[in-house]
Parts: C-alpha cells; structure tokens; sequence
C-alpha cells in the first residue's frame, strides 16, 4: 500500500478502516539466503539495501522483542555529517545523502528535518578545533559555517552569554544537520523490507550461531534452527553477547547513555545545539518536547537506565548554558545501550568465520548512521568486499594501529 | 548509585571515576630487548586493551576512588541489575596474586 | 459550587486569584483547581491535537487536562497549585481565548488526522517538509509556552540519609511510619500533598470510630513529635536509583504569594534509604465511551475529594456511573452533602452494592454510551437492558476501578503482573532491592488491611536493620469490600478518548493493531498513547485492554510499556540547581589573580582555571600589540608569567626513579639530584598522554610537573600505574599543584631579575640550564628550575602558595624597573610555538611520540605504552608528522583549522596532506607561523604546500620547515 496525502483523505473518508499492515508476521522458514540478527535500525535497513540494491530477498531479520526496540527508539534523533578523520567523513557524508531522500525512498515521513545543528566553542583552542573539523567537512562536500559569538547570538538569543561559567567565543554552524522521528526510521525500513519480501521475525532470539569447519551454517532460535550461509550480527550494544555465540570477543563495552525530553512546548528551540564544555546537547521535537542528553553514565551496564549524578549533571549544562530551560519540566528519562569501541568508531566487516558478518560499535553515534550503514553492510554481506566509505571500519584495526579515534581519548571504551 | 570503598565506607557513585573491566589489570609483560623484532606488540596486548567479554551479568570491574581516598578498586557488580557484590583494594588483589 | 459544612479549607481567610485574567476567590487550603471548580469554571484546557473542551478529571498530580501557567511556569497542574494571593493562572494551548479558540477547526478534520496520518503524508514536494508542513505542525503542537528569558527562580538540592522512606503518607504509609518511628529508626515520610493523609483527607471513611482525616492528623502529631521521624510534605519521590538512593521533588515556596529571596520555588533531594516503604495509594481509572471527554466528567474519587476535602461540588446534578463498589461512595457522599445526585449508574447487572434502600436514583445493569454538551457536560446518554435514552446532569462521576501507583517499583526495570480481582497490576516483589509496597499501591483495596500491612511492612523493615519491632494495635477502618468488573470501553459510535492530552482514541488504538503495530510498545509509539505529560497514569491501562482485545491476547501477555523516572515531571532548574552561570564548574585562581586583575589582563579559562590573555598598557589598543610589546621583552629583557596552573606532583621513595623509568618513555633513574629533565608519557595505548619537567631534588624525591589540562588525568593515571601494576614500588605521591605558587622568569635578563631577589646571588656557572635547587628569598626558601617553555635562559621560581601574590607582585615591579613586564598567554603561546614546543593543541590524543619527533627519547625499557606504540598503523611514512608551516608571504595571515595540499591539487579529503595546529604571528621573525601536521612531513621540509580555510577564506602558500623556527640550537635558553 503506497503512502500519501490522498490516501490519507481517502481513507479519513471511509473511516480509516481500509489501513493494511505495515508488515507481515510470518512464521520462520526453516532456510533462508542470509539471517540478520538484530531487528533495530541497523539490521532493517540491512535487510533493504540487500533488497533493494542487490536483489537479495529471502532474508529473515531476526529480533529479540519487538522491531526498533533497542537504541533506535531511544536516542536523541539527531542527524549530521560533522566528523573529522578520513573514514568517518566519507561514511557519514553517505549516510546524510541517503537521509536527505529517505522520505521518498521508503514511501514513509520520517521527518527528517535539517534545522541546522550548532556545536558551540568556549576557548580559542576549541574554536581551532571545531575550524579544522568544519574544514574538514567542507573538503568533504559537506556543509559548515563558523559562527563568531554575534553569530550565534543571532541564531540561538536564548543562550546565556554573559553569566556562564564557559563563555561561548562561537559555534560551528552544520546547516545540514538536524533529527529525525526516530522511530518512523525503523518502521519506515521494516514496511520497505517487507514489502521487498523480506521475512521480520519479531519475538525470536538467536540462541546459538552454528558453525561447521569454519563455515557459518545457521542459527539456533527460540522459534527453532532456522538454516543460512550468510549471517549478520547487527545486535549494537548485545554485540558481545552474540559475537559469543560463534567464539568471539569484541572490542566492545557496553554503557549506558541517558537521554530526556520535556512536556510538550510551543516551539522555543529551532536548532540542534550542542555544548561541548558540558557533554550537552538538546532539540525540540515536532510534538514540542525538548529532547536533550550528555555523556555516558561511565559504567559498564546493560540495565538501560542510568543514575543521578549524570542526570543532574545534564541539568546544570541545561541551565549554565540556557537559562531558560529550568522553568521546563522533564517529563521521561531513559537509558538506552551503547557499544562503545576503542576509539569510538563502528566496525563493519567479515569475521574470522566464512559466512558471518558483523556490524557493531555504533558507541552514541549510531542513529545517524542508520542508512548507510545499511547500505555498506549489506555491500559487504552481497559483494564480500567492503564498501568504499566504511573500508576503514575494520575489525583489525585496533591491532594494527589504524585507529578512527575522533575524540582523541585512546582505548578506553567509555570516554569516546 | 553508591560503592562501599573498603577504606571510606559507603560512598556516592559520583566520588568515583570508571576506568573499565579488570582486564586492565592483566597487562601482558614485556621484555624490551625481545621485542625489538617482534615490535613488541601481540595478541595479548589485544586481549589487554581492547577485546572485551562485556557480559551482562556479573563483572569485575576498576573504579577509581577520586573524590575520595584514591584508592583503585575492584568492584564485582551484575552489569544488567546494577548489584554490588564486593569492593575489593586492586592494591590487594595485585598482592595476592603475587605480583 | 460550594456545600456548606464540608470541607477542610479555612472559610474565614479568602484569597484572590485570576485565571486568564478574570478575578475569583477561593479559600486558605484550595488548589487552583479546586478554587475553579467552586467558581464554576468548567473549561480549563485544550487538548493537544484536536484541541476540544477540557474539564478537571483528577484531584491529583496525574491531572491530564488541567494544565496551566503560573509564574511564567508553563504545564502546572491546577490540582498541585496550592492557591496564593495574587495567583495569576492561564490556560495553554489555545488562541485568542480558551473558549474561542480557532485551532478547535481541527476536530473536523480529524477523520484525516488519525493514528501516525504524518508517517504516511507531506512527503511531497521534499522540500516543503522544512519550509512548510513542519512549521505548520510544530506551531500547532506543543501545550505550554516557555518564555525565552532566562529561568530566575530559585532553586535547591539536597541530600537525605534515613533508616526508613516511606513513600506515601495515606493510611499504609502512616502506619509503616508509625511502627517504625516508635522503634526508633530514622524514618523520612514524603507525600506529595501538602496536606499528609492521603485518600482519608477525601473519603468520609470512620477509623476506630473517628473520621479518617482526624485519625490520620492524631498519628502526624505522633510523628511530628518523634525527632527521629522527618516529614516531608509536598514531596514526591520521583525516581528509584541504584543502592537505596530515590530523587525526591519539594516544593518549597511555591504555595507562597511572595517567596522572601531565600526561599527556593523547589528543592530536589538525592534521598538514601536503607529500606523503603512504597505507600503511594492507586490512581483512579475512567471508562471510555463516545464524548467521554467533555469537562464534567470526573473521576469518581476526584469528586468525592472536591466534595469531602474542599467542600465544593463538581456539578449541580451529578450522575455516578462505575462498574465497581467505590463509585457509590460518590452517590453516597454527594447525597448526604445535600449535592442532587442524577443516577447512580452501575455496569455490573446485579451487584450486591445496589441492595437497599438508596436516596438517589439506582440504575444497575447501565452503560453510558454519550455525552453531550459544548464547553461543559449537559447531559448523557445512557443504555441499560430496556434501551437507550438521555440523562441530564452536568457533571459524571466515573470510576473503572484502580490503578496501583506502583510506578517506583519498576524503576529498575521489573515489570508489575496481574491481578485478576482487582483488574490491574501490583508491583512484583523484590523488584527494587530494599523496596516493599503496601496498601492500595500493592492492590490492598480495603483501609483496615492498607493499615495492617503498612504496620507489617515496617516490622519486617525493622527486622532487617536489625532494629526491635514494637507493638502497636491494628487501627478498623469501616469501609467494605471491593469488588469490580472490568468494563473498559463501551462499544458505540463516535470517538471514546483514551489519551485525553495526546488525543488517543480507541479507534486509534484498533487502527494501530489493524497495521500490525502489535507490540504495546509500538501502539504507544504510534498513537502516543502514554507519551503525553501524565505518561498515561489515567489512560494506558484501558489502551491496553483495547489493544489486548483488537490484537486477541489477554492483557497480561499485552504487557504494559516501560515505567520511567521521573515519576511527575520535574523542573530542569531544580535536578539542575546550581548549575546556572558560574555554578556549574568550579572555578579556580592562581595566587596572583588579584595583581592580575589590577593590571587589567583579560582573564580566560584554561580548563578550570583562569589565566591572563595579556597585560594591556595604556595607548595599547589591540591584543596584538600588548602581546607583540611582551614577546619582545621576553626575548630583549625580562618577562614574568604565572605557571601555577601546570600540574605538579611530588613524588617520593626508594623506588621513585624506577616508577618514573615505568610511566615515562625516557629513563629518570639516570637524573642526578639537582637536575631537572624533559619527560615523555604515554597512554597504554601508545599515544601521547603528556609532557612536562620533572625535577630530581634528592635521591629518592622528585617533583613532576605536568600540563594544566592533564593535571588531574596523569595523578589518576599515576595512581593507577603503581596500585594495579606495580604495587612492589615503595614509592608515594601527591598533587602539590594547590602549595606551590610557580613563577616563569624568562629573558636574557632573567639572572639579573632573580639576583635581585635572592639572598645569595647566583653565579655565571652555578646554576646550569636543567638544574634545580632551593634558593633563599628573604625570609624563606624557595625551589628554583632553570628551565625554559620560552628558548629563553629562564627560570622558573617556586613557593608556599601563601607568598604567591607578594612575590608576583613584586617580580613585576622588578621586571618593569629592567625593561621586562608579565607576559599572559598569548605570548606565551608566540614564543613556544617559536620555538616549536608542543601543547595540547599538538599532542591532542591521536599523536605519537613518533609524530612529534620524540620516538628517540625512548629508552630500552619497559615503559607505559611502548608495546602499543610499535604497532605498524603508529609508524611510517603514513603518518601526520609534526613541522612547522611558515607563508612565504610572511604577512599572510595563516589558520589553526586549515588543511594542506599540494599545490595545484583541489582542497578536498583526498587531496588532505595534513592540518595546522597552532599559528601566531612572530613578532620575533616578522612573520606568521604555524605549527601542524604533515604526512611524511619531515621528509618533506622546503616543499611549497597550499594552505586552505574554507571557512576563513584563506588560501595561500606555506614552506615546510622545522618545527623549531628560532634558535634552533638551543644557545639562547642554555647560554
């Protein structure tokens, strides 16, 4: 059923009841070509590139709970192409092109909106930094501004620009960047792969990854065996616990990060603004609450909810940095799972084992990536080759010292 | 979320800085004369700073008592429900370990 | 209306208040929402998407229709807005007035606005969703405004450390307090009304004979009286936390008409609790029918506590429609109060409960199918057996039974289940470490049983701490026994509201499992069912039921969403109190901060520090001239800078030079005492983790120093090193960054400045480059460094932090005599990027030592970093290495942010050969510098690159060169 304003009419008329499924529940074959293990962003829009761009349609995506029920639906939406080192620039520029044709690609609003993301800077050096990155992403094919403080001003009057402990000397202005409905993206997939004939089984853990003479074979589920010769691990921050399943340990810890939004409010907050001093950064979503998060909660945790102390200090970043905010009241609060790598960026790549696949340390930045990297993943899982923008997002290169560290924080999981 | 360092007794989560599991403490030897051949890097160095069991369930992990005696502990926690098992000085377990 | 003789609100003391500008009274002791309802204000709100007529429904915080602002404070709920003089309310969400309002326009369309309709449209043309149709829906959407002046108000936290929190002060709460305050733990009692009681403050139920509320208020006394019990009312416990900790909302002054300046609006405290009672009683359910959102219709228990509690009556003729026996209290209560009670209305075909004579009209058997009424209920539609026909009244009391308020108990992600005879669900046990639930919020329906298992709960508590129980006698309350059929929806055409704030409809929900969004969690992400600012407190569990019902399955294989903090929304200022300006870091000064200030220098921020940007002398009108005229005196005569903020670290024992061998890559075991020496660490990783001096004072004692911004992380770091890795060091350290004042006298006059000061002068050879000692200053003893960040024969002067300021002031005034001055960070920045010295800028975490230059500092040890630092991917010909980047059109300004190309070569990624790091005009050279990173670069010096800033505009040229611009052979600091 293709989506659109006159069907929209069409059925308000006849009482909204002629609505069809926006995917099937079908039952699992007991083979397919390729298994994807994950049924969050990342592992449906696996599933649609390799139908669509390869033609690979008897694939059954494989889900734990529900469709999108892990980070996807749990993030603070926001989309940007804004990196600095080779390797992650071109992966993300991708992705921000595949998000700016979403909408019509999938026949669903995702609501991506490019509202503009500022990233403030509070020092002379960090404003060096931000120039370089901006440059970097203008040699890129990218967009960036570099906001001096009266350029801020004119964009975000709200901010605290006489009081505040970290004084803002500007802001790097990504016009392009912006959020999206975060769910509507693994809804938008799921219906796309569907509709291409992919299977989405929803309820069916992966128990075990069969493997014969170091060939993948399949998978054990709680829905019974279900055979394959390609499998992908797309299980984000449950990476660990699947890659386990076919003898592997990952560079991977898994953390919390919380994130929040407000009552509804009337528009007050046009832009994405992110502040670095403070690990804050906040949207105002078309309902009209105000989502905002910080930093991890630091430790090691698969309890997706964090603590006080990160609460409140996303609190006091809020308020050093905008002022106006204290009179809006947090509504929800929640943690979602993060696979935080070494240097902080993901790994698309073969495994050790012919025939399983891994896709995984998306750390926080894993929403954005969402299109391409399922555009490069299922490159890899058609062709056996990496994709051009995500060669460098190798399993190995933590041994070899070719690392995409953009933080600069060295190989402790948790502070990228 | 609170930590009952064995030198401070029960104290706030935000005394504390998080370092990672207790892989950190296994850091591989290293005899510099060998290495030169050999770069001095290996799998085990791998296993030291980056690969992780990352389990969810139960977990020794270092945490750093800064905002207090900084002592270095380790602290065995269930990573899905967040209970605290033990607190434990690294100073000690280095000592019983022998090395 | 108001009833006489009901009530506990003080009719001898009046208070003004106005809602959208219209001025009414109420009494000491109402809400906003009770003192409108006594004013006969029906219409209070909007709803948020199709914007219809909306009413109180609650008495509660759970409140979703009456949402107000106050005090520029948008989406306050008039059931928890205590009234004050001068109270200024106004409704949200709706233009130009809450009865007129146009956007009510789109309740026609909302055949076409349905369940996720946004998903499926305005994605054509691609580029009116920015310019147009997302403009359109977020000017629509959202309910409050919120100013864009900057929040003001006053705002606090706190901690709290008790035995015992009992969460709820309702009769389950106030026993569990009771027993255990007697037993004498340390109990903290917090109930979000400003009045403890809980439901006894609205029901007329009798305890031993007495009204409840009297009852409960004998028992605050009793507590009151206790030192070792705390209450806390208008509390709301608003999260559960790891390890016995709960966030907890006060709401200190916001009942009061003028806060004095020292009194917080609200105060947010981090509560740890070794046990924890929940007592937080269950939240009354509706029913939903067609219309069944009109303002009038009530919960059942709201009217009885508008009634019992603020003597005011919803309605003139109140209809009560319930399918179990609570709602007849309500008919009961109204009817005694001398209220005309329209029909008592019960689902259930024969309960028990109908039996005797009533003085009310009794209908069993019935369903309300209709509503009507514009702005207010007129009348209702009601179906029994025999058929349908209209009731007037204005106003129904409804109640689908209760729902426990068991929200904390899943805030460690337990799921609650299911309980069949009270159609709902009770906290699952031992879902939160420490936590029991009692009373209504653990499904007990009943009063005498809510005060026996409260009082239960505290022994066993008791028993826990290993405190003694005490004996206390079990209180009779002499309401009866609950029983309830589930009814959740009544079948009939029209829209029956579930979400009254978010719009969500049954059909909505049936159109969402009709599209396969089966999972609850995806009905809710669809519909927004729940997501509105009650969270779904008075809705999700009939969405639901709904669900369960369209989808096949029961409702406990349905499941419900997850239950987060907070559990009532809580304003950003009070989690964030104290975070606002200079609140939210701390700051810290150097010792010389106030001469530093008197000189006029503009202070900046090096991390949590302030250091000077320059020192202006007057006629100076730029920054550059001030730091061009101290670049020259640094390099010409003398300059004195204050270095305090550099870490510094003292470190002692036996094994103190072989740690230093460990955590640097260069050997310290071969530094004679009385020498200082330039070290090298790295992450375990194989990076660059610092740099800094370090001085061998005696055999077995060393000063380090570090950066200003790793101070903290390399104490860490050390700490860790000798704890976890080689804890067989006899050797100890602490920061001595805050003791010691350090002072950075440079320039080819630096010697003489110093003789000037010390008791004995220094001689030409005494005191070589790299050596250090203590020195006598009058009246004290001082640690010298010859050690120079200039290429300066400089030295740095170290002393008791207290003598900081005096000595600052006084090398000042001696280096102005010679023709010297202090020198702030810009041209200290001019002078080491002179002389090619790295800072953060360069070692900014993804450099090797390989990078900078420094592989050969590495000695043949074992060292922290070494064997990560051989990886193939840190070495070659591959990597950015550090040179310095000079325009061969010295006048041309050059960028930190700008990239090198080849010549020729477009300014894109591929082309990238390297970046610039630092830059600064060089006053000393006449021309502009840059320090960066090239790949291969030092084999590439005297190549001509092109240097592009898209951002700044700059393109130009730039010679590769040696990073060290001047003096590179080092004469000047060493001579």
């Amino acid at each position: 059923m293709r989506y659109s304003g006159l069907k929209v009419l069409a059925q308000g008329v006849m009482g909204n009841r002629g609505w069809r499924p926006a995917w099937r529940t079908p039952a699992p074959k007991s083979e397919y070509d390729m298994i994807i293990i994950g049924g969050g962003g990342h592992g449906l829009a696996t599933a649609y590139y390799l139908a669509k761009n390869h033609g690979i349609t008897n694939i059954a995506v494989l889900e734990k709970g529900y469709l999108g029920s892990g980070n996807i639906g749990r993030n603070t939406t926001i989309v940007r192409a804004n990196y600095f080192l080779p390797g992650n620039s071109e992966f993300y520029s991708h992705s921000l092109k595949l998000w700016e044709g979403l909408e019509s690609d999938l026949n669903y609003n995702v609501m991506h909106s490019q509202r503009g993301l500022i990233n403030l800077f509070h020092s002379d050096g960090q404003r060096d930094a931000f120039a370089r990155r901006g440059n970097a992403m203008i040699n890129q094919g990218d967009d960036a501004i570099l906001l001096d403080r009266e350029g801020v001003r004119s964009h975000l009057p709200y901010l605290d620009f006489e009081q505040t402990r970290f004084p803002i000397y500007g802001g790097l202005l990504h016009p392009r960047g912006g959020t999206a409905r975060h769910d509507a993206v693994a809804w938008g997939y799921a219906r796309g792969a569907d509709q291409r004939g992919v299977d989405l089984i929803q309820n069916c853990e992966v128990t075990g990854i069969d493997i014969q003479n170091g060939r993948v074979t399949g998978v054990q589920t709680t829905r019974g065996p279900i055979r394959a010769k390609k499998v992908g691990m797309v299980a984000a921050g449950r990476s660990g616990q699947v890659a386990a399943m076919a003898g592997m340990r990952l560079p991977v810890e898994s953390h919390i990060l919380q994130a929040f939004v407000t009552e509804g409010l009337k528009p007050v907050i046009d832009h994405v603004v992110s502040f670095g001093m403070g690990h804050f950064y906040i949207s105002q979503s078309d309902k009209g609450g105000l989502v905002f998060g910080g930093d991890l909660d630091f430790y090691a945790s698969y309890a997706a909810r964090g603590n006080l102390p990160m609460v409140e200090h996303v609190m006091e970043a809020g308020m050093t940095l905008m002022p106006m905010i204290g009179r809006a009241k947090v509504l929800r609060s929640w943690g979602g799972i993060m696979d935080m790598t070494p240097d902080g960026s993901p790994i698309i790549d073969k495994t050790a084992i012919e025939g399983l696949y891994i896709d995984c340390g998306w750390n926080y930045g894993g929403f954005k990536a969402v299109p391409a990297s399922g555009w490069c993943m299922a490159h890899l899982m058609a062709t056996d080759h990496p994709h051009e923008v995500a060669r460098r997002f190798r399993l190995n290169r933590f041994a070899t010292g070719h690392l995409l560290d953009e933080e600069g924080t060295g190989s402790q999981h948790n502070l990228h | 979320m609170r930590l009952s360092c064995p030198l401070c007794g029960p104290r706030d989560r935000r005394e504390f800085y998080y370092y990672g599991s207790d892989d950190y403490l296994n850091r591989p030897h290293s005899d510099p004369q060998a290495d030169a051949s050999s770069g001095g890097w290996s799998d085990a160095w791998e296993d030291y700073l980056h690969l992780r069991d990352n389990p969810a369930g139960r977990l020794r992990d270092l945490w750093y008592h800064e905002g207090g005696c900084g002592a270095w502990l380790a602290v065995t926690r269930d990573t899905s429900t967040h209970q605290v098992f033990d607190v434990a000085l690294v100073v000690d377990l280095k000592g019983k370990a022998g090395s | 209306m108001r009833v006489v003789n009901k009530g506990q609100i003080d009719r001898s003391r009046p208070i003004g208040f106005s809602f959208d500008g219209r001025n009414h009274v109420g009494f000491a002791g109402d809400t906003l929402a009770s003192a409108l309802l006594a004013n006969g204000q029906r219409l209070v709100g909007r709803s948020f998407k199709y914007h219809r007529p909306r009413g109180l429904w609650s008495a509660g915080s759970e409140e979703p229709n009456a949402l107000v602002t106050a005090r520029q404070i948008p989406n306050q709920r008039a059931t928890m807005l205590e009234l004050y003089d001068g109270l200024a309310a106004e409704s949200q969400n709706r233009w130009p007035s809450l009865r007129w309002d146009v956007l009510s326009i789109n309740d026609a369309f909302a055949p076409f606005l349905g369940a996720g309709f946004y998903y499926k449209t305005f994605m054509w043309p691609r580029a009116f969703w920015e310019g147009l149709y997302e403009p359109l829906i977020r000017r629509a959407a959202g309910l409050g405004k919120l100013p864009r002046s900057h929040d003001t108000g006053r705002y606090e936290k706190a901690y709290a450390f008790c035995d015992l929190l009992v969460v709820g002060a309702g009769p389950a709460g106030l026993m569990a307090a009771l027993v255990a305050g007697r037993a004498g733990a340390n109990v903290i009692v917090a109930d979000e009304d400003a009045r403890m009681g809980g439901r006894l403050n609205a029901e007329t139920i009798q305890i031993d004979g007495q009204p409840g509320d009297q009852w409960a208020a004998g028992i605050l006394a009793e507590l009151a009286s206790l030192p070792n019990v705390r209450l806390m009312p208008r509390t709301t416990v608003t999260g559960a936390y790891d390890g016995g900790t709960y966030g907890a909302l006060e709401r200190v002054g916001h009942h009061v008409a003028a806060p004095g300046a020292d009194l917080p609006l609200e105060c947010f405290w981090r509560i740890v609790a070794r046990r924890c009672i929940l007592a937080a009683g269950a939240i009354e359910r509706g029913i939903a029918f067609a219309n069944n959102d009109r303002p009038g219709i009530m919960a059942a228990s709201a009217v009885r506590a508008y009634l019992n509690r603020w003597g005011v009556a919803a309605g003139r003729s109140v209809a009560v429609w319930g399918n179990n026996d609570d709602a007849w209290r309500t008919a009961q209560d109204l009817a005694a109060a001398g209220v005309r009670v329209a029909a008592m209305l019960d689902s259930r075909a024969d309960p028990a409960r109908a039996k005797g004579p009533h003085d009310f009209p009794v209908f069993t058997g019935t369903q309300v199918v209709g509503s009507r009424g514009r702005h207010g209920l007129e009348g209702l539609q009601i179906r029994d057996p025999k058929g349908t026909r209209m009731l007037a009244c204005d106003c129904l009391a409804v109640s689908g039974g209760w729902n426990p308020t068991l929200h904390l108990s899943c805030h460690m992600n337990d799921r609650p289940v299911w309980r069949e005879d009270i159609a709902g669900f009770v906290p699952k046990p031992g879902a939160v470490p420490g936590m029991s639930v009692v009373g209504a919020a653990n499904g007990t329906m009943d009063t005498t049983a809510c005060l026996a298992e409260g009082a239960r709960a505290a022994q066993d508590c008791l028993k826990d701490l290993g405190m003694a129980g005490v004996d206390v006698d079990l209180p009779q309350a002499d309401d009866g026994r609950f029983d309830i059929s589930p009814l959740w929806v009544v079948a009939g055409q029209g829209r029956a509201w579930l979400d009254f704030q978010n719009d969500v409809t049954v059909k909505d929900v049936q159109q969402a499992a009709r599209e396969n969004f089966a999972s609850v969690e995806h009905m809710k992400r669809y519909t927004t069912q729940g997501m509105a600012p009650d969270q779904g407190k008075n809705s999700n569990m009939a969405a639901l039921a709904v669900l369960a019902d369209a989808t096949g399955r029961g409702i406990p294989e349905t499941g419900t969403t997850t239950y987060r903090p907070p559990f009532v929304p809580v304003a950003i200022a009070a989690m964030g109190a104290g975070g606002r300006g200079k609140g939210f870091a701390p700051e810290r000064f150097m010792t010389s901060h106030l001469p530093t200030v008197e000189r006029g220098a503009p202070m900046i921020e090096a991390g949590l520090w302030y250091r000077p940007s320059y020192f202006p002398r007057p006629g100076e009108t730029t920054w550059q001239q001030s730091c061009d005229r101290e670049v020259r005196a640094v390099r010409t005569a003398v300059g004195v800078a204050d270095v305090s903020t550099l870490g510094k670290i003292d470190i002692q024992g036996p094994d103190a030079a072989a740690f230093l061998d460990f955590v640097y890559i260069n050997r310290f075991s071969t530094l004679k005492p009385g020498r200082v020496r330039y070290g090298l660490m790295l992450r375990e990783d194989g990076h660059v983790l610092d740099d800094g001096t370090t001085a061998r004072l005696a055999p077995d004692h060393f000063v380090m120093t570090t950066t200003t911004a790793a101070a903290g992380l390399v104490m860490r770091h050390l700490e860790f090193v000798h704890q976890a890795l080689c804890p067989q060091f006899d050797v100890r350290f602490i920061s001595v960054t805050e003791q010691w004042a350090q002072f950075a006298i440079a320039g080819p006059k630096s010697r003489d400045l110093l003789n000037s000061l010390l008791e004995t002068p220094l001689s030409e050879s005494a005191f070589g480059f790299m050596h250090c000692g203590e020195v006598r200053l009058p009246g004290l003893t001082a640690r010298l460094f010859r050690i120079s960040f200039s290429g300066e024969h400089a030295y740095e002067l170290a002393v008791p932090a207290r003598y900081g300021e005096a000595l600052f002031r006084d090398l000042c005034a001696r280096a102005e005599t010679m023709g010297g001055c202090a020198y702030g960070m810009e041209a200290l920045n001019v002078l080491r990027i002179e002389k090619g010295f790295i800072t953060h800028a360069e070692i900014h975490g993804r450099v090797t030592a390989f990078d900078i230059g420094l592989q050969g500092l590495m000695a043949q040890k074992d060292c922290i970093g070494r064997a990560a630092a051989q990886r193939p991917g840190l070495l070659g010909a591959e990597r950015e290495q550090m040179v310095g980047l000079m325009p061969v059109d010295p006048l041309q300004a050059i960028s930190a942010g700008a990239f090198v190309f080849a010549q020729g070569a477009s300014a894109q990624r591929d082309n990238a050969q390297g970046y610039v790091t630092s830059v600064c005009w060089s006053v000393t050279l006449s021309s502009h510098l840059g320090l960066g990173f090239l790949r291969d670069g030092r084999a590439r010096y005297g190549q001509e690159l092109r240097l592009v800033d898209h951002l700044c505009g700059v393109d130009t040229v730039v010679r590769v060169v040696d990073p060290v611009f001047f003096d590179k052979e080092g004469t000047r600091a060493r001579g």
